[in-house]
């Protein structure tokens, strides 16, 4: 109908956009508050700011290593790598078999329920917290860092196994159960093999992750490596040059295993 | 009077052979579709005349400005005469329809208006006139994912229509589409250009619907033009020529003359 | 059809390859846990006693409830600075994606650049971050939240410059055909089809982010990672303890509210 319209509404009113609105308006209403409710203790923001860029510029350009050697740190990087696979190794072995439970296809709703609520509080404590309980029992080092950081690593990883278990093809499984296989056969003949691809790049995707959980590790938790050393140039020696030297390393290093981890998932998309 | 004038346009990707020295003259008023199998250079051809793509060599002139030589603000300015819809509809899925219609507009406005979305009511007017013509004037509000296949195409065309263009770019409008949807839709741009005298240049690969609805064809084998005739003249041997398949295994009727 | 022989080959291969895999498997666990002087029996052995530690000191004492408003003050804290530094990293990864995007960049360059610094602030641990902020704005509540701010922007970045290239590829074509400038294009066709991603996004970092600040407030001295610290070297094991169990309720209760509302904004 024309008529003298003289305001034409433009935007949809759904629940999504309405939802969409409220939630970015308290986001960002709860950061401006913030800016009033923080304690900065008074720093000198600017001066602060000023000291960071030239700390920035003389790392990129004074890298230093005084507390330690090249290849010393080159072992710290070892040590670092060695903590990120065990931890991995173990989340995998941990998640490939439960895995096997949690997945809707293979297994029963309550024990798919129990482990998804077990994962959920897993991965709500903090990788960090969970290494200093273990350090309580046995001591801050590698036990009490591979053990707490397994964790996370079970956590992220049965829910991307189970995921990969759940995408078979029904139809291969019931093909299989109507010739007479019991569930172990299935499993292990069938629903592991075809899911193999994407095991292994989630694995690596998560022993990306736990690389950089390693360092921090190594910071806060008393695990020894890289991250103990950078923890050690910043907040015992005040070396901005040291600080330099294992950032770089460890930048290289996560860049690497980057690049393995994106080739590694175009593999996968290929495949499919 | 040529309103759209292509003449040896050339167009290479790496080493891949797009379009070869292609010539071409569309009449203001006509209905002209490009038929080739995929592959052979239509899609090309048809973003060359807007510079989506760049041609490398060739001219091509549209109402007597030579496009290739524009700069980008008169490139855009060109544009808003030119209208263009999509095998994939091309609209902003969360948004409403009278939203993508006004998109239309938007070479029109300054920028800061066009990036904040302050629209006149003349021009909210007009969309809803447009959108009342087209059809859907019960879905203005509707979110464009919501809707089907039919009703997003006719919102493409509405938002090319409130450009006033003198000229409609089609690329595959109704390959996407069931062959219900498909009728209407061709019906539609048919009716457009009649009755707004809009020049309309499409892609299809159906044959048989190029032949019911245009005025002149042009066929496109490997990137060169096979065919440039009336519509009704198109004999089998020449499609077969166009797909390069042997006659008897295409799907195609001859018009009796 | 291929002969029972040519079939025994593929098996035999296909269960060497396994075998060799296991073997790779094998030799790199015995060597990184000679390396890291880890053992597995020390690691067995120490989960009764982390799981015995827990069963006692998740039930709070009277020492642990008297801590818990200090708890519940540094819990606040930090989620506040993990929303914060969300947010402000959502706001400047908005502006890297379109520069780095296919469909919205002004220049290849420019893409390329922005990439590569995009990669750069993700590579470098959280941790690593805010041991550099350390040197300069030494134990203050801003070394967490400029670290969090880093890696989030750098994670976003790529995250959202994925998601223009994938959801508003056509929409800007359709845009930049009739003759709509860059601004108005990215403004009208980008910005609408990347909100409800962009806020998705929002709020699984927010999640990760609690985890993080925790981790960094040990370092920083800040935050409820501070706090866990004070109570863990003062062996207050219920106090640590109930800090735990603050922890996991407030990351469960903000998964829940984010779970429900990106099922609605998606």
């Amino acid at each position: 109908m024309k008529g003298t319209r003289r305001h034409i509404r433009l935007r949809g009113r759904s629940a999504s956009s309405v939802a969409l609105r409220a939630t970015l308006a308290v986001l960002v209403g709860i950061t401006v508050a913030g800016f009033f409710l923080l304690d900065t203790k008074h720093l000198n923001v600017a001066r602060a700011g000023a000291r960071l860029l030239k700390d920035l510029g003389s790392m990129m350009t004074h890298p230093a290593a005084l507390h330690f050697s090249i290849p010393e740190a080159l072992k710290a990087i070892l040590v670092t790598l060695c903590l990120g696979f065990l931890t991995t190794f173990l989340g995998a072995v941990l998640a490939l078999v439960f895995g096997l439970f949690a997945a809707r296809n293979l297994s029963r709703p309550g024990l798919v329920a129990f482990l998804k609520g077990l994962v959920a509080f897993i991965r709500a404590v903090p990788t960090v917290l969970w290494v200093l309980i273990f350090a309580i029992g046995a001591g801050l080092g590698s036990v009490a860092a591979i053990m707490g950081m397994t964790f996370h690593s079970f956590g992220y990883l049965l829910k991307a196994y189970s995921e990969s278990f759940e995408e078979i093809d029904g139809e291969i499984i019931e093909a299989l159960k109507a010739s007479g296989a019991n569930w172990l056969q299935i499993v292990t003949r069938a629903v592991i093999p075809s899911s193999m691809g994407p095991i292994i790049s989630w694995t690596f995707m998560r022993f990306e992750i736990n690389f950089t959980n390693a360092v921090a590790m190594g910071a806060a938790a008393g695990a020894g490596g890289i991250g103990y050393d950078l923890f050690m140039a910043s907040g015992f020696y005040f070396n901005t040059g040291e600080v330099g030297t294992i950032t770089w390393l460890i930048l290289l290093v996560a860049i690497l295993l980057e690049i393995g981890a994106t080739r590694l998932k175009r593999t996968q998309h290929v495949q499919r | 009077m040529a309103i759209l004038e292509i003449k040896h346009l050339s167009k290479r990707y790496k080493d891949v052979t797009a379009l070869s020295d292609v010539s071409l003259k569309v009449h203001a008023g006509e209905f002209v579709t490009v038929i080739g199998r995929s592959g052979a250079g239509k899609s090309t051809l048809l973003r060359c005349v807007n510079r989506l793509v760049e041609a490398n060599a060739g001219t091509i002139e549209f109402d007597g400005v030579d496009v290739r030589a524009l700069k980008k603000r008169d490139l855009r300015h060109l544009r808003t005469h030119i209208g263009m819809i999509f095998q994939h509809f091309n609209l902003v899925p969360r948004q409403t329809v009278i939203e993508n219609v006004l998109h239309g507009l938007l070479g029109y406005k300054s920028t800061l208006a066009g990036v904040l979305g302050l629209y006149t009511a003349e021009e909210k007017e007009k969309a809803f006139d447009i959108l009342d013509r087209v059809g859907l004037e019960d879905q203005v509000h509707k979110r464009c994912d919501q809707l089907s296949g039919g009703q997003k195409q006719r919102v493409g065309i509405a938002r090319a229509l409130i450009q006033e263009p003198h000229l409609i770019l089609c690329d595959e409008p109704i390959a996407s589409l069931d062959p219900g949807s498909a009728k209407k839709i061709m019906d539609r741009l048919q009716r457009i250009s009649r009755d707004m005298n809009i020049t309309i240049l499409m892609n299809l690969h159906q044959v048989d619907v190029a032949i019911r609805y245009s005025d002149r064809i042009v066929g496109v084998r490997e990137g060169r033009v096979v065919y440039d005739d009336d519509a009704k003249k198109l004999k089998k041997k020449t499609v077969a020529e166009i797909y390069g398949s042997e006659a008897e295994e295409i799907l195609f009727e001859e018009q009796a003359v | 059809m291929s002969t029972p022989l040519a079939v025994r080959e593929v098996l035999v291969r296909r269960n060497l390859t396994f075998l060799a895999g296991l073997a790779v498997v094998g030799a790199l666990t015995v060597g990184s846990s000679l390396v890291t002087d880890f053992s597995f029996s020390a690691g067995i052995a120490s989960i009764p006693k982390a799981l015995g530690w827990m069963a006692v000191n998740f039930i709070p004492n009277a020492r642990a409830l008297r801590a818990l408003p200090n708890i519940g003050i540094k819990l606040a804290e930090t989620v506040l600075v993990s929303i914060m530094a969300t947010v402000l990293a959502a706001g400047a990864a908005l502006v890297l994606a379109i520069l780095a995007s296919r469909t919205t960049r002004p220049h290849p360059a420019a893409s390329a650049v922005v990439r590569l610094i995009a990669s750069v602030c993700r590579n470098i641990p959280v941790v690593a971050w805010a041991m550099i902020f350390l040197l300069s704005f030494g134990q203050n509540v801003l070394t967490g939240l400029l670290s969090l701010f880093i890696g989030t922007v750098g994670y976003l970045a790529r995250a959202y410059a994925e998601a223009i290239d994938e959801t508003a590829d056509s929409a800007v074509e359709a845009l930049h055909a009739s003759g709509a400038s860059w601004l108005q294009t990215v403004a009208q066709a980008v910005f609408p089809a990347l909100m409800p991603q962009l806020t998705s996004w929002m709020l699984y970092m927010v999640e990760t982010n609690i985890r993080d600040a925790t981790l960094v407030g040990i370092l920083t001295g800040t935050g409820i990672g501070f706090l866990f610290d004070v109570y863990y070297k003062s062996m207050n094991y219920s106090s640590a303890a109930l800090v735990v169990i603050g922890v996991v309720i407030v990351v469960i209760a903000i998964e829940t509210a984010s779970n429900a509302l990106r099922k609605i904004i998606l």
